[in-house]
């Protein structure tokens, strides 16, 4: 296994850091497949997430944060840039070498309809893992309750198939799975964007619960601002393959810095808030195959200026938090 | 032509629902989608039907329309009224005239809304030949005009444009554009920005708020309450196929009386940046084919008493307009 040379000091690392990383897929077409374009699904992001930590990823649908997500896994191959989970190159690891990380690297889904499988009973779902790394404890039987038990699912249930469960049951399964690998790092992709308000905020708990207990760290990508405040730590917004944004919960909600992140959290319709201020963007998010030139947020920016269609902006340091955008680069004027 | 006159109805009073109850039969048994569900809807109001998955809003709303296919499902009710004519009895030729015209819907999924096979321009100018005499040129044009109204660049080209070519936002903007070109009396929206991105779902009901005539109404179906917060006066909260509270907006969001209205304000993750557990409701939403005998809401709610377990719950009286139905409120109700 390869090994990064360089053995960690005292201060805490971060167990996943992503440098630059870039997957792009190709637009084949003609006789012959030729590659005419890319679409640059995820286009130099880099990002870092610690133990124990929630890093929220937002954006709208198509800027790129699922496919980050998935070439995290492995189930999307990176054109280029670093991928290190505890100092393993993810970006240059052999297939068994993955696979043994599947026990400290496990994904939720949005959908366990899909992703569970339907003619598998929930004990071989929640088994699978487990088995197939022989850490099984006890008999297969009593580890399945145990982890049922975990996640708020009557025990008995373990000889009954995905259809029986309703969709947060089956959202409790899907994390049964998850976790029965004692992972220290989940991707939750979407994971509670199917499910009612009122099941949401269940799931939700549970998420927060399982990661006090266990010292987890989550990767949660989202749609939804108001979720994803509620749960992480930190919040990095993703627009068109970039991050424009990135710092702590709190001051991303309260004090939003990038002109987008100021439109996406005005958009967000809630309870006992005048709409009046809201930020209204103009037009739609370009294609990914062919991003604005300069900042790509430029052409529905209000914001805008003259520098932003021509160069991109860099990352800013603005008060410890950073943002990728061309007003923080001169704050005196 | 059987057109019932409801007079006990008042002046301006656009919609009447009484005791609707749907039903589908399946091979597991017979699913009660709704029950009991009593509603009005007055002129130029923005009503708004609120409620998880499974609850019945859906239903409630596609009934109106007698839009709900028979077998399997079933229609019950005292009687639904629509402008003083009564739907249910209507000869189903009276009822097309009214179905987008008088009434028009827009769909939570545009791209199965829309037909696949034809161009934009040809789809709109159906529906408005379909109910006004005109031209076909001139149809052609007032559609094109509607296209640039809600705010598509390009409208000459775009109507001859496929469904699948738009953005998801701008298939919306066409639905609007469809569902408000011929000056509805009534607009039921079914979760219409539900597939949509928050900057996209800001910029339609801006949309729909400006192009919307002062007396049209409007019932908005949505799982949101920040959008139901947004866009309606007066809210009806569903729950397990029947309606547990009705208010107006301030009463539902400041002074809630059902348990299950008070626990899905709770549960909702607030935009505040702090981190934390949220409240959630402990529990199952019961089956459709086996609802209990008392309170749909009994099992889960933390007031629960011996009278819930047997009895459906009335409504009672909480101000003025404002109703829920819970045995708790029995004493102060009087």
């Amino acid at each position: 296994m390869a090994q990064n040379a360089e053995k960690s000091k005292t201060v805490e690392k971060p167990l996943l850091r992503i440098k630059d990383l870039k997957t792009w897929f190709p637009v084949k077409r003609g006789l012959f497949s030729r590659t005419v374009d890319f679409v640059r699904a995820v286009d130099g992001v880099s990002l870092e997430i610690y133990r124990g930590e929630t890093l929220g990823l937002v954006g709208e649908s198509g800027c790129g944060k699922t496919t980050l997500g998935r070439t995290l896994l492995g189930l999307e191959k990176s054109n280029s840039g670093e991928m290190f989970f505890d100092d393993m190159p993810l970006h240059a690891l052999t297939p068994r070498a993955m696979k043994q990380l599947r026990k400290r690297l496990q994904v939720i889904f949005q959908d366990p309809m899909s992703s569970l499988n339907p003619r598998m009973t929930v004990i071989d779902i929640v088994t699978e893992g487990i088995a197939q790394f022989k850490k099984i404890e006890g008999s297969k039987e009593a580890h399945a309750r145990r982890l049922l038990k975990e996640v708020g699912l009557a025990a008995d249930s373990i000889y009954r198939f995905p259809h029986e469960f309703s969709g947060g049951q089956r959202q409790r399964i899907s994390i049964a799975r998850a976790i029965a690998l004692r992972p220290e790092f989940i991707i939750c992709d979407e994971a509670v964007s199917a499910l009612d308000v009122s099941i949401q905020a269940q799931i939700i708990n549970l998420l927060i619960s399982l990661q006090q207990r266990y010292r987890l760290s989550y990767l949660f990508i989202s749609h939804d601002l108001s979720v994803v405040s509620n749960i992480a730590d930190r919040i990095a917004v993703m627009y068109l393959g970039q991050i424009v944004e990135s710092a702590k919960t709190s001051d991303i909600i309260q004090n939003p810095l990038h002109p987008y992140t100021r439109a996406l959290i005005s958009a967000v319709p809630v309870p006992g808030k005048k709409g009046l201020q809201r930020t209204l963007l103009k037009g739609e998010i370009p294609s990914a195959s062919s991003p604005p030139p300069g900042c790509r947020f430029h052409p529905r920016c209000p914001d805008a200026m003259e520098i932003c269609n021509c160069a991109a902006p860099d990352r800013e340091k603005f008060h410890g938090r950073e943002v990728w955008c061309h007003l923080y680069a001169h704050p005196a004027d | 032509m059987t057109v019932k006159k409801n007079d006990s109805e008042p002046e301006n009073r656009l919609l009447t629902v009484r005791n609707l109850a749907v039903s589908f039969a399946t091979d597991d048994g017979t699913a009660k989608a709704a029950d009991s569900v009593s509603f009005h809807i007055e002129k130029g109001e923005n009503v708004g039907l609120v409620g998880e998955s499974g609850c019945g809003k859906s239903v409630t709303a596609l009934s109106i329309l007698r839009l709900i296919p028979s077998p399997p499902g079933r229609i019950d009710a005292d009687g639904i009224w629509f402008d003083g004519q009564d739907i249910l009895s209507m000869p189903s030729k009276q009822l097309q005239d009214i179905r987008g015209r008088a009434i028009s819907m827009i769909f939570q999924e545009p791209l199965s809304a829309l037909s696949p096979l034809h161009r934009i321009g040809r789809q709109m100018m159906e529906t408005i030949l379909l109910h006004r005499k005109m031209p076909a040129k001139a149809a052609w044009q007032f559609a094109e005009q509607w296209l640039g109204k809600v705010g598509i660049p390009d409208a000459a080209e775009r109507m001859y444009a496929y469904p699948f070519q738009l953005s998801g936002g701008m298939q919306q903007r066409i639905m609007i554009a469809m569902a408000l070109m011929l000056a509805p009396q009534l607009i039921i929206a079914d979760e219409p920005t539900t597939a949509l991105d928050v900057t996209t779902q800001a910029q339609v009901f801006d949309l729909i708020r400006a192009m919307k005539a002062e007396d049209t109404s409007m019932l908005l179906i949505t799982h949101d309450m920040g959008v139901v917060w947004e866009m309606c006066e007066r809210i009806i909260v569903m729950y397990a196929s029947r309606i547990v509270e009705t208010g107006s907006r301030e009463d539902i969001f400041s002074n809630p009386k059902h348990p299950y209205t008070i626990g899905l304000l709770n549960a909702i993750p607030k935009l505040t940046g702090e981190r934390g557990k949220l409240n959630d409701i402990p529990g199952q939403v019961p089956s459709p084919f086996d609802y209990p005998r008392g309170c749909h809401f009994e099992k889960r709610c933390p007031f629960s008493m011996e009278k819930c377990v047997h009895e459906q719950p009335p409504f009672y009286d909480c101000g003025p307009g404002h109703r829920a139905a819970c045995f708790l409120l029995a004493d102060n109700a009087g």
